[in-house]
Order: structure tokens, then C-alpha cells, then sequence
């Protein structure tokens, strides 16, 4: 259906495609673009910025849990007496007396969010190892971890498939994979791999991970009546309140998400069992309940990256074009959830090839969920394809930004759709010169600095540009001309709130000090989900939307006696407060002046965001080079990253200090992808573990260089303010830039993440 | 029991098994200190107790008995920023702002550390009467504070130009 759309669009004018010609800012300018301290930051920095755990409630009860210990079975019992009985304890919940509660709607299955489909404490029933099965409700939580620890569970276990060397056996091919076809086929990729003269096929894996914000998930609810409070750490409040009110059998206005801060998400603040738990127990005993999971807890109910197997197969001709590429291999999944891993996606998007096959299996397995993590699918996806095109240029004694130059497309490789805006070669052109690029020595090993050798590696980058359609906006100017932005957005520092009000200022022509933008609560217009690096652009679309409703509603109160007096939308610009006529400043008036006249206290207008067609008609990526230089020590194996470059070609940057601090901390994770993150996961029993922020070793500051981040900033026609988004590709490219800069330090090629010491030496 | 808390005396009853964390944000109403893992492994919880950074999620609450706690609410001056929370901000050494609290009183007691000459384990000269805060002296001592979201860079510029050699001095 995609496919059609896409094919059909491409011959339909921009003019008649809702989303295709965004409109531009043309009175005021000056504040898109700047580097603008984050507006929040003084709440954040002085400790008053108030999180899901810490809103408090009269009369609340604080929860803690018991997980389950086996992956699959049932509880043969659960006594709970002694729990009971403990101080403090208000109640024992368990699947004998939940309320009776429907199943969570679940990701990619019209509308939910959850990150599983699993009804949520119902029966007996195990599903994974570590689910909850009992909540304590106590006065204090000290009181509430004690009594958990006092519930007493005997299991029927059942034969349970957590061993994945036994799952991808099993493995088959999905209806399809976040809606695009699971497989992609252009000639005979395979028949073109046998026949070229230069060729290179192998086999890459990455681990499991998790997101680990350092927030832990918490939630504080309320019933008042049918009316459910939730103050969650979501980046998805809209979901939420849809998804949980479907699991209480009431309408989705009935429940109420706040989230006006979330300690980092990374994909992981979704709706997972503990909000659900939490609002059930609520419900039974009457107050309201604090939930806020353990770090170990966080592992047992929040799913984190699937592991990939992965084979990448590339043949060249004599030049270096490539004739076939092939990306295939399986991730694990279950069958209560849909989140596949698109590891195959880089590949359909980012080099010419005479032939291709594409295609991704998934393997289920008796597991939590996994689930979205930053740059799903592209961020392990990246490694196996661009260390597979290092392990190529290194056969053909090609430089491997030149082989990837040589395979350049003119237009999107597998859909055949023509590129928004695609600088790919300068980003590449510039991180180069920037990094020092033609100081590597293409021979590996020889570069040495004591027991350290020294290696430089790069790779591409790439996450595709995404708009969600359905968010809206509400512009509201009062009598002194102050505006209020409301969306049901989210700050999880992406700097929302700064970037969203600068571009409001501009749009409404008003110093940045006149606008609030306000955010985080579901009761507001819908919002964008912060997810798929779309809720900037996806905002920007609505409050340009929003803003065009409000100066119709403006000129059309201006009435007779103001100098604006038979203007039209088309006629004006925002600009010193008011709005004027494009072209003659002269015909200005402010909106105090505009309201006071009118008798106004205020005017307000909401608005949709047009419908996301941009994205059919063209081929919208945003794309970049990593570059790294690593030196590894010949005693231990260690490898220490000295310098780190992103070159990012994602259209517009719209507030240069936010966008950097973006780029890095994608790069971050990704050096933590490439050297030490792995959530390790017992075949036997299929249970985590290292679920502690002690035994998965995300970067610390000693791990961390200074970390080079340019952009192109050449704007995308067809993209919002000219902007792509930028919250993942940071992530992209890196695990296989840092392992291309080891192999070129050591001679020895990883391809099995993450690069620890042992494989090494 | 009684201590002092950002220079005012408190007084408490608390469980025994309440940790010093758990006393400031449940108790205290100050929950500007963040619990990120309670295992003493992220720092998100790190305050200062007599000027000395310590995990507060690690600590319980009845040993700190007449002693003075410094939260992230403490750092201020009214409504004056301490120069290192005006420079978190100047350089961006936050996103999410969740490990912000414990990296900033975490950078405190490590200024303070370095002025008494406790050395590190990228100090050369153990017995140097004084240390400076070189890059890997303030990246090593500040390990023990986790960020998840990448501010590394903008936390360290931070530090480096509240505390760093060449930078006027700034009171703990």
C-alpha cells in the first residue's frame, strides 16, 4: 500500500500534496537558528524541576513489586498472608484479585502504545522472567519493599524458548516491518554477488541493550471518580491516555497524563506493566499510588534493543560500483509485541546497487518485549553494513570514503523516489577535512604511540525523516500580546521547549520573553509523539498551522478602523509584535492594539498539522559521516576512543547549542554500542543478568572525548522550517566507524559488538 | 533526629532503614536529589554532607545526625545561581536534567577534593602539593556521575570553567 502511495504520489504537483511546501517564516527572523540556552534550565539546574516520583499526592501508598522467576509456566501459589499482615501494608495485589482489566492495546496495533499486548496480572499465567507478579501497597516504601519480600510464589514452570541459538531456527518472515514490505528484491542479488570481481559477505551480531535513562520509570496516579490522574515519565502522552483508558474501559478524555519532565527516554518511557499495575491497585484500595521501579526493576518490565544477526554481502564491479547488495538476518521478538529491529533499512536508502536483496526474519522468543531504542534498526544496522563496506574498500585498496562516493545515488535506490535534500558527499567532504582524514594510514597496525596503536575508521550515518500525522496546536495572544503555544509535547532534553518557542516568537513576530510554550499534559491539544526523531518538525507543522488560524481570526477582529483593515492572510507578516503588510511596515498593528480594540481579553485559534504527504512523494533522510580515531593497547586490548567527529546533513538546524548537544549524545551512545553496553541474557532461564547500572556499562566521563559535531544546515524544501530531525541518526554510524578504526589500529576485524578486550588479544 | 539541611535545622523521625535519599526527597521535600539506580552506581544522588560528596541513596538516614547536608538546592545564593549552575547552563551540560543535581554537587565536592590535594588515580605525582584540574583529572574524578543522555562535554567544559587553572577562583 506504501509502495503504491509512494509511486502514485511522485507524479502529483507539491501544490496539491498537504505537507509537500511548508510554509517559511517571512516577518521576523532571528530567532530560528540561534544557539538559545535551554529555557528550562534554571528549573533543572536548581533542582526544582518535578519528575513523575515526585508529585505528591494526599494519602498516597507506595508500591513495590515481586517478579516472577521463571520465563514461562504458572504460579501453582502465592501466599500473601505474611505481606498482608506487615506494617503498613494497605494491600497485597495479585492476579486472584486485580480488577478485571482488558489488554493493552500494544505498539503498531491500531492507535496503543504498550509495549506489549499481554493482558496485565489476569491469571496465572507467566509470560517472561521477571514479570510482576504481586504489588504491595504500603504506607511507606520501606514498608512496601518489605512486605514484597515476604510474598511467597510457586511456579508450574513450562517449557520456555529463551535460547536463541534454538529461536532463529524457528525464525520467519513478518507480514511486514513498521509497515514497509519485511523484504526487498531488485534482480538477482545473489547471481550478481557470484559473478563480481570484488565481493565481500560476512556475518555481524549485536547484543541486546537497554536504554537506561538514568531516571528510573515511575509513575504517581489518582482516581477521582472514573477519572484517571497519571503522572508519568512518558514520551507519549497522547498514546497513553488512549491505550490506558481502553485497559479501564473508559474514554480516552477520562484519563489525564502528565509529564512535564522525563529523565531521559531514549525509547524507553513508553507504557509498560507498572503504570497499569499502579492504576489498578489504586482502583482497589482507594488512594493513590507512587510506583517507581528499581534499576533492576526497569530491566524485568521495560524492554530494551533485540540482538541481531546480521549478513552483509556487497559485490563490486572493477570500479567499485556495487552490482549486489545483500542485507539480511533475524532479531528476536515475541509474539505479544512489534518492534523488529529494521535493521535493513540503511540499505534501502543509501547507495546504488545493480541488484538488491534486503530482508529481515524475526525469531520470537518467551521474553519481555523489546522494544524501540534510539535509532532502532539503524543504529546495529549501520555497523554490520558499513563495516561490511570497509572490509569491501579495504579488497579493492580503495579509499572507503571514495567506494562510498562512487556508489552515490541520484535518487533513493529501492523506492525510487527522488531525495528531499540529500548532501551526503559534504558531509563527508567536510568531516574529512575537519578530522585530518588523509593522515590515516591505510595499512592497519603501523601507526604506534608506545604500547598503543593507533587507528582511524569512519562510516555513514543515516536515520530517516518521520512526521506522524494527527498532532495539533493551540495558539492563545492575551491583551498584553503575550502568546501561549499548548501542545501535548514532551521534554525529555531535546530542548522542546526552547527550540519550539524560538520558532514561535518568529512565526508570531514577538521577542522570545513574549511566548510560553506550554507542554507536557495530555489535556492539551494532541501532541506529537517523541519518537522516530519527529516531534520537533511534527510540532513545527502544527504550530505553523495554529499560528495561520490565529492571524485569520486577528485580521478578521482588526475590523474597519485598523491599519490593517481589508488585509488578508496572504497580504501579512507577523512582525514587532503585531502584524503588518508584507511589503509596507507602515500598515502595522499590535496584537495588544488589535485585542484592545476588539474589547478582547484574548484570541486563540487551534489547528492540525497537514497530513505527513511529504513523506510519500519523496525520499526524506537525514544522513552524516562519523568519524573516529581509537588506540588500543597491545598488553590488555583495551580500546580508548581519542576523537570522535559526526558530520551531520540533517536540513535546518534550528538552535545550534540543543542540536549539538543532540549529535554528542547520540555519538555517546554509540561508543557505548560499540565497546561495552551488552545486556546479557541467560539462555537457560531467560532472565537478565546484569540488571544494574554497576554490570552494564554505559560511557562515563573518562570514556568520553571531546566530540567534533559540524552540519551542512542546508535546509530541506520539503520538510518543516527546512528541518529533518535529529534525535537519533547521532547514534548511527558509530559502532561500525569505531570498529572500522580498530581493525585499521590492529588488524583484527570485530564484528561481533560490543568490541571488549577479550576479542582482542 | 536533628541536622541541618542548605544551612537550616531540620528535624525528622525517621524509619532506620531510610535512606539518607529517601529522607530528602519523601521526607524533606526536597527531591531535587535523584535516585537513578539506589545502588550507589549512577551518582544521581551525590549531595555534600560537611562539604564532602557522598551517595546519599547509599547512606542511612539516622547516621547523619547532626551533620550539615548540602542539596542542589543549596547551591544557590537566593535567587543568584552558583557560577557552576549559571555555567551547566552556559554550556549546555544537560538535556534531560535528571543526573544534573548529582553531577553538580558531585563537581562541588571534587573542587574541593582537589584544593585539599586528595589525588586520583591519573594523579602522577601522589605527593604534589598542588593538583590542577586537567582534563583527565576532572573527567576521571567525575566518573562516578552518570549521564545517559551525552552531556558529557558541555558538563566538563561546566567544571573547567567554574574551577578550571586558568579560571578566577570560586568558592566551594
Amino acid at each position: 500500500m506504501m509502495e503504491f502511495a509512494r509511486t502514485a504520489l511522485r507524479y502529483v504537483p507539491d501544490a496539491l500534496l498537504p505537507g509537500t511546501r511548508p510554509k517559511p517564516v517571512r516577518g521576523q527572523h532571528g530567532h530560528v537558528g540561534e544557539p538559545v540556552s535551554r529555557i528550562d534550565g534554571a528549573l533543572k539546574v536548581g533542582g526544582a524541576a518535578r519528575f513523575a516520583a515526585e508529585v505528591k499526592l494526599d494519602g498516597m501508598l507506595y508500591a513495590a513489586l515481586v517478579h516472577s522467576t521463571i520465563a514461562k509456566g504458572r504460579i501453582a501459589s502465592i501466599e500473601t498472608a505474611a505481606a498482608e499482615q506487615a506494617p503498613g501494608v494497605a494491600l497485597v495485589m495479585t492476579h486472584r484479585n486485580a480488577p478485571r482489566m482488558k489488554a493493552p492495546k500494544g505498539m503498531m496495533d491500531g492507535g496503543g502504545v504498550a509495549g506489549s499486548s499481554l493482558p496485565v496480572m489476569q491469571d496465572a499465567t507467566v509470560h517472561w522472567n521477571g514479570e510482576a507478579v504481586a504489588l504491595v501497597l504500603a504506607e511507606t516504601q520501606e514498608q512496601a519493599d518489605h512486605a514484597a519480600a515476604l510474598v511467597r510464589v510457586a511456579y508450574d514452570p513450562a517449557p520456555a524458548l529463551t535460547d536463541f541459538s534454538v529461536a532463529r531456527g524457528k525464525a520467519k518472515r513478518p507480514d511486514s516491518v513498521l509497515m514497509e514490505p519485511a523484504a526487498v528484491t531488485i534482480g538477482d542479488a545473489e547471481k550478481a554477488l557470484a559473478k563480481a570481481p570484488h565481493r565481500v559477505d560476512r556475518r555481524y551480531t549485536t547484543p541486546r541493550h537497554n536504554h537506561n535513562a538514568i531516571e528510573l520509570h515511575a509513575a504517581t496516579v489518582a482516581w477521582d471518580g472514573d477519572t484517571l490522574i497519571l503522572h508519568d515519565a512518558t514520551q507519549m502522552l497522547n498514546g497513553t491516555a488512549g491505550t490506558m483508558a481502553g485497559v479501564f474501559g473508559i474514554q480516552p478524555e477520562q484519563v489525564r497524563v502528565l509529564s512535564p519532565f522525563v529523565g531521559g527516554g531514549f525509547g524507553g518511557k513508553g507504557l509498560w506493566t507498572h503504570q497499569i499495575l499502579a492504576a489498578a491497585a489504586a482502583r482497589l484500595a482507594g488512594r493513590p499510588v507512587r510506583i517507581m521501579l528499581s534499576r533492576e526493576g526497569v530491566y524485568r518490565l521495560v524492554g530494551g534493543r533485540t540482538l541481531t544477526e546480521q549478513r552483509v554481502a556487497i559485490g563490486a564491479d572493477a570500479e567499485g560500483r556495487f552490482t549486489a547488495l545483500i542485507h539480511e538476518g533475524v532479531a528476536a521478538m515475541t509474539a505479544h509485541n512489534n518492534c523488529p529491529e529494521q535493521f535493513t533499512f540503511p540499505a534501502r536508502h543509501l547507495y546504488a546497487a545493480g541488484s538488491f536483496r534486503l530482508e529481515q526474519t524475526i525469531a520470537e522468543m518467551d521474553m519481555l518485549a523489546n522494544t524501540f531504542m534510539r535509532a532502532p534498526g539503524e543504529s546495529v544496522g549501520t555497523f554490520a553494513l558499513e563495516c561490511a563496506i570497509d572490509e569491501l574498500a579495504e579488497t579493492m585498496a580503495v579509499d572507503p570514503i571514495e567506494l562510498r562516493r562512487r556508489n552515490e545515488p541520484e535518487r533513493d535506490p529501492t523506492s525510487g523516489n527522488a531525495f528531499s535534500s540529500r548532501h551526503l558527499t559534504k558531509a563527508f567532504d567536510d568531516g574529512a577535512a575537519r578530522f585530518g582524514w588523509d593522515r590515516r594510514d591505510p595499512v592497519p597496525g603501523r601507526r604506534r604511540e608506545g604500547e598503543w596503536r593507533i587507528g582511524m575508521g569512519v562510516a555513514t550515518a543515516t536515520y530517516p525523516y518521520l512526521r506522524m500525522p494527527g498532532n495539533a496546536a493551540r495558539i492563545r495572544i492575551d491583551a498584553h500580546g503575550h502568546a501561549t503555544v499548548s501542545t501535548a509535547g514532551h521534554e525529555m532534553g531535546m530542548g522542546t521547549a526552547t527550540v519550539q518557542a524560538q520558532h514561535a516568537a518568529d512565526r508570531l513576530g514577538l521577542p522570545l520573553d513574549s511566548v510560553t510554550f506550554e507542554y507536557g499534559d495530555s489535556a492539551l491539544p494532541a501532541g506529537a509523539m517523541a519518537g522516530g526523531s519527529q516531534q520537533t518538525v511534527a510540532t513545527l507543522a502544527a504550530v505553523t498551522a495554529a499560528a495561520e488560524a490565529l492571524i485569520k481570526e486577528l485580521l478578521r477582529i482588526a475590523g474597519n478602523d485598523s491599519p490593517l483593515a481589508g488585509l488578508r492572510l496572504a497580504d501579512v507578516v507577523a512582525v514587532d509584535g503585531g502584524l503588518a503588510q508584507a511589503g509596507d511596515p507602515t500598515r502595522h498593528e499590535r496584537y495588544a492594539s488589535i485585542l484592545a480594540r476588539a474589547g478582547r481579553d484574548a484570541v486563540e485559534a487551534e489547528a492540525k498539522a497537514p497530513l505527513p504527504l511529504e513523506m510519500l512523494k519523496y525520499s526524506m533522510h537525514s544522513t552524516g559521516a562519523q568519524f573516529a580515531e581509537v588506540a588500543v593497547s597491545d598488553v590488555t586490548g583495551e580500546v580508548r576512543v581519542r576523537r570522535l567527529l559526526g558530520s551531520f546533513d540533517c536540513g535546518r538546524i534550528l538552535n545550534p547549542k540543543a542540536a549539538a548537544s543532540q549529535f554528542r549524545g547520540g555519538i555517546i551512545m554509540g561508543l557505548g554500542l560499540a565497546l561495552t553496553e551488552e545486556t546479557l541474557f541467560d539462555a537457560r532461564t531467560g532472565r537478565v543478568m546484569n540488571p544494574s547500572l554497576a554490570e552494564y556499562h554505559v560511557p562515563v566521563h573518562m570514556d568520553v572525548p571531546e566530540i567534533d559535531v559540524i552540519w551542512t544546515d542546508l535546509p530541506d524544501p520539503h520538510a518543516p522550517m527546512g528541518a529533518r530531525g535529529i534525535g537519533e541518526i547521532g547514534i548511527t554510524g558509530v559502532g561500525a566507524a569505531i570498529a572500522n578504526a580498530v581493525y585499521n589500529a590492529t588488524g583484527t576485524r570485530v564484528r561481533d559488538l560490543p568490541i571488549t578486550l577479550d576479542k582482542l588479544l | 533526629m536533628d541536622l541541618t539541611v542548605n544551612g537550616k535545622p531540620v528535624s525528622a523521625e525517621v524509619d532506620i532503614r531510610t535512606s539518607l535519599l529517601d529522607l530528602l526527597r519523601e521526607h524533606l521535600d526536597l527531591p531535587g536529589t535523584k535516585k537513578g539506580c539506589n545502588q550507589g552506581a549512577c551518582g544521581a544522588c551525590t549531595v555534600l554532607v560537611d562539604g564532602v560528596r557522598i551517595n546519599s541513596c547509599l547512606a542511612l538516614a539516622v547516621q547523619y545526625q547532626g551533620r550539615s547536608i548540602t542539596t542542589v538546592e543549596g547551591l544557590a545564593d537566593g535567587d543568584t545561581l552558583h557560577p557552576l549552575q549559571a555555567a551547566f547552563i552556559e554550556h549546555d551540560g544537560f538535556q534531560c536534567g535528571y543526573c544534573t543535581p548529582g553531577q553538580l554537587c558531585s563537581a562541588v565536592g571534587m573542587a574541593d577534593e582537589l584544593a585539599r590535594g586528595v589525588p586520583s588515580y591519573v594523579t602522577d605525582v601522589l605527593a604534589a602539593d598542588t593538583l590542577s584540574l586537567t582534563h583527565d583529572e576532572l573527567r576521571e574524578r567525575m566518573s562516578g556521575n552518570l549521564c545517559r543522555c551525552g552531556a558529557h562535554n558541555g558538563i566538563v567544559a561546566a567544571i573547567a570553567a567554574t574551577y578550571g587553572a586558568d579560571r578566577p577562583a570560586v568558592s566551594a
